[in-house]
């Protein structure tokens, strides 16, 4: 039996919005009032949901409302989320920086928590000592740290900057120094919010690598926030969906970022021009499933298209329609144009309406969140408009392969020859 | 069947008002000396004169203080050589305003690091407190300096038996600062309208305090008001501090006790104070 590390029941919290000065103080006292005859704080009950994008009358938000929710020990949980919907509050109520407003978290072993990198490096101070106060502020006795440093600064590879001062460090090799002393800190429990965007992406592979071996090998549980899904699919096992303050959905990783990308999608998936350009615009795009269904999410061995309506305002020369795929990282996957098998097409072409049916090549593309990049213009020269739609590839698993990482699915037979 | 689970931590909305924890005050000591080393080094990091700088303040205090108050205004300093007698009481006064200023605006000077990391809070107040007992030490030494030039000058003062309560007074005035101060920075989290009363009520407060008078003269003077600043815990601390070293000033039992007392209350309402506000203040400060 797998054993509880954190446990959270009903958690919430509230913060209060607009400025703080003379005209809060009324309300204080009332609230101190309620409070002293034993009542529920008045201001509290009208509070609503965290929507950030919908205006309110109250000035009180829930930014977590009644969560609950269990972590067992040795997991990896990715906490995912739109921007807002509580996630970084959790991760705060989790580090104690801040108390919850009603509710209650229970838990066995050390939190270390890394909400940012580098808290209270002091610039003046050489690497050495910056390790040693960085240390202890998460909570190292000295001792430990003097065990561990060989190792941190071999980590961080900084071993010739030690004793200089740390404002003299690139910003890569502060934030490598600072994600290595707290990667080193020995906790049971691991929080990280999304401290890895800073960095290259080598050493982001590399912090990856070493939060992976602390919850795989070590057996400690992390608690992982990222809006970079490709980074929480390889590090976490299950995942929770926060949207608005409320737990919408907790359980494997896989089923929670597929359901999080169909959510908030959703939207994306077609485009109509709301005003026109000069030279031209797109008019409208939509995403069709290879049966004609309207759609963005595609399982990869069916053949989706893109409908497009344009228009141009004058006759031009050299003009053409493209787009480009790419992946969550904004890698780019392939590009692809109208011109690219009609070369006439680049010859004078007239003003008007045109529609055009594009095939999108999903083919062996693995699981995960797209962006088609739709551009018209005149080649190498000016850009009429630019439009953006998103879509999901859905693998349904074919040929039983399971789940694969990498930026293709391929999946090809192996011959094995007679010797 | 409930199956109870051990856990060892919970995090509440609300908790007892006198759970101080101090117990992972002591867990995290390493920290307090390692915030107490980078005040010290960063104080003169890039400067030439370095931790000479500590001296440089209260020996030009001294000088002021010596013309105007001596010379100009002529406040009767109970026979000591006036420069001595300033920098006794400069040296003291220092001392306790510095823990009180730096110790009102602790929660407001680290906003960053508290919001981003837990550590527990109390751990800052009290390295400023120890901080600054480095400078003080410092300052110390310049006293002695002085106090050994006018002895072997032939200046009139003798040291008393008081000098062994100085540790009592020492201690004292780092509790009052911290206590006053703790309460200060709890109070300004939300409103920082207390903060600007802070800026100029410790130089206001130093009038009221013994510090370029003895208490003596101001009995004397103002028998009507003197109750003013006898009542401040900062005298009896300071005249038991001069009456030590210097053999002057008015040193009573009484007056020390009810300083001892007051301090002591100012620092349990502060610790308790600080706590309660510490959980939330990262959300209105």
């Amino acid at each position: 039996m797998s054993k509880i590390a954190i446990k959270a029941e009903n958690l919430s919290k509230a913060y209060q919005l607009g400025q703080i000065g003379t005209g809060t103080i009324s309300r204080d006292l009332e609230r101190w009032y309620a409070r002293l005859r034993g009542k529920e704080d008045p201001f509290l009950r009208i509070g609503e949901s965290n929507d950030q994008y919908s205006k309110s009358e109250s000035n009180v938000v829930w930014s977590l409302r009644d969560i609950s929710f269990e972590i067992e020990q040795g997991d990896a949980v990715g906490i995912i989320g739109r921007n807002g919907a509580g996630k970084s509050t959790l991760l705060k109520i989790l580090s104690k920086v801040t108390a919850p407003t009603t509710g209650k978290i229970s838990g066995k072993g050390r939190i270390a928590s890394l909400l940012e990198v580098g808290t209270g490096f002091h610039p003046e101070l050489s690497g050495r000592e910056n390790i040693f106060l960085n240390g202890a502020i998460l909570g190292m006795r000295k001792k430990e740290i003097q065990r561990k440093l060989e190792e941190i600064v071999d980590f961080a590879g900084i071993e010739r900057y030690l004793d200089t001062p740390v404002k003299r460090y690139s910003s890569g090799m502060y934030v490598r120094l600072a994600f290595a002393v707290a990667a080193h800190l020995e906790s049971e429990i691991l929080i990280v919010d999304e401290v890895l965007a800073v960095g290259d992406a080598e050493f982001q592979k590399k912090c990856l690598g070493k939060m992976g071996e602390v919850s795989k090998g070590e057996g400690r549980t992390v608690l992982f926030v990222s809006h970079n899904m490709a980074s929480v699919e390889q590090l976490c096992k299950k995942g929770i969906y926060l949207s608005n303050g409320k737990i919408k959905n907790a359980d494997n990783i896989n089923v929670i970022i597929d359901d999080y990308l169909n959510c908030e999608n959703a939207n994306t998936s077609s485009y109509e021009s709301k005003v026109d350009k000069k030279d031209g615009n797109f008019l409208k795009i939509d995403l069709f499933e290879e049966s004609g269904k309207k759609g963005n999410v595609f399982f990869n061995d069916t053949k989706p298209y893109l409908l497009i309506k344009y228009q141009l305002n004058e006759d031009v020369n050299n003009f053409n329609v493209g787009i480009i795929v790419s992946n969550s990282l904004n890698a780019n996957i392939y590009s692809s144009a109208d011109t690219d098998l009609n070369p006439s097409l680049t010859s004078l072409k007239k003003s008007g309406t045109y529609y055009v049916r594009v095939p999108l090549s999903v083919l062996n593309l693995n699981n995960g969140n797209y962006k088609i990049t739709l551009l018209m213009g005149i080649i190498n020269t000016t850009l009429f408009d630019e439009v953006s739609l998103d879509f999901t590839i859905q693998n349904n698993n074919y040929l039983n392969t399971g789940h694969r990482g990498g930026i293709l699915l391929n999946i090809v037979k192996w011959d094995y020859l007679p010797k | 069947m409930e199956h109870q689970e051990e856990y060892n931590w919970t995090i509440e909305a609300k908790t007892s008002l006198f759970d101080l924890k101090f117990s992972e005050v002591w867990a995290y000591r390493d920290l307090l000396w390692l915030l107490v080393r980078r005040d010290f080094v960063s104080f003169y990091k890039q400067t030439i004169l370095g931790p000479l700088w500590f001296f440089i303040q209260p020996l030009f205090t001294t000088i002021i203080f010596t013309f105007i108050f001596g010379n100009l205004a002529g406040i009767s300093t109970d026979g000591l050589p006036k420069p001595l007698f300033y920098m006794a009481g400069i040296t003291a006064w220092n001392y306790f305003a510095d823990c009180l200023t730096k110790t009102s605006t602790v929660f407001r000077d680290n906003a960053g690091i508290f919001g981003k990391v837990y550590f527990p809070r109390l751990i800052m107040p009290l390295s400023i407190v120890v901080s600054n007992l480095v400078r003080f030490g410092v300052q110390m030494i310049l006293f002695l300096i002085m106090m050994g030039y006018y002895y072997f000058t032939g200046a009139n003062f003798n040291i008393s038996w008081a000098i062994s309560l100085f540790p009592v007074v020492v201690i004292l005035m780092a509790l009052l600062g911290l206590g006053t101060g703790m309460i200060i920075s709890a109070l300004t989290t939300k409103y920082r309208d207390l903060a600007f009363l802070v800026g100029f009520g410790v130089q206001l407060l130093m009038y009221a305090t013994t510090v370029i008078y003895p208490l003596s003269e101001a009995v004397k003077k103002y028998p009507a008001y003197a109750w003013i600043i006898e009542y401040n815990p900062m005298t009896p601390i300071i005249e038991t501090f001069r009456y030590g070293f210097l053999g002057e000033g008015s040193f009573s039992w009484g007056g020390f006790g009810y300083a001892t007392l007051v301090t002591l209350l100012l620092l349990i309402f502060g610790t308790v104070i600080f706590n309660k506000v510490e959980r939330n203040f990262v959300d209105t400060v």
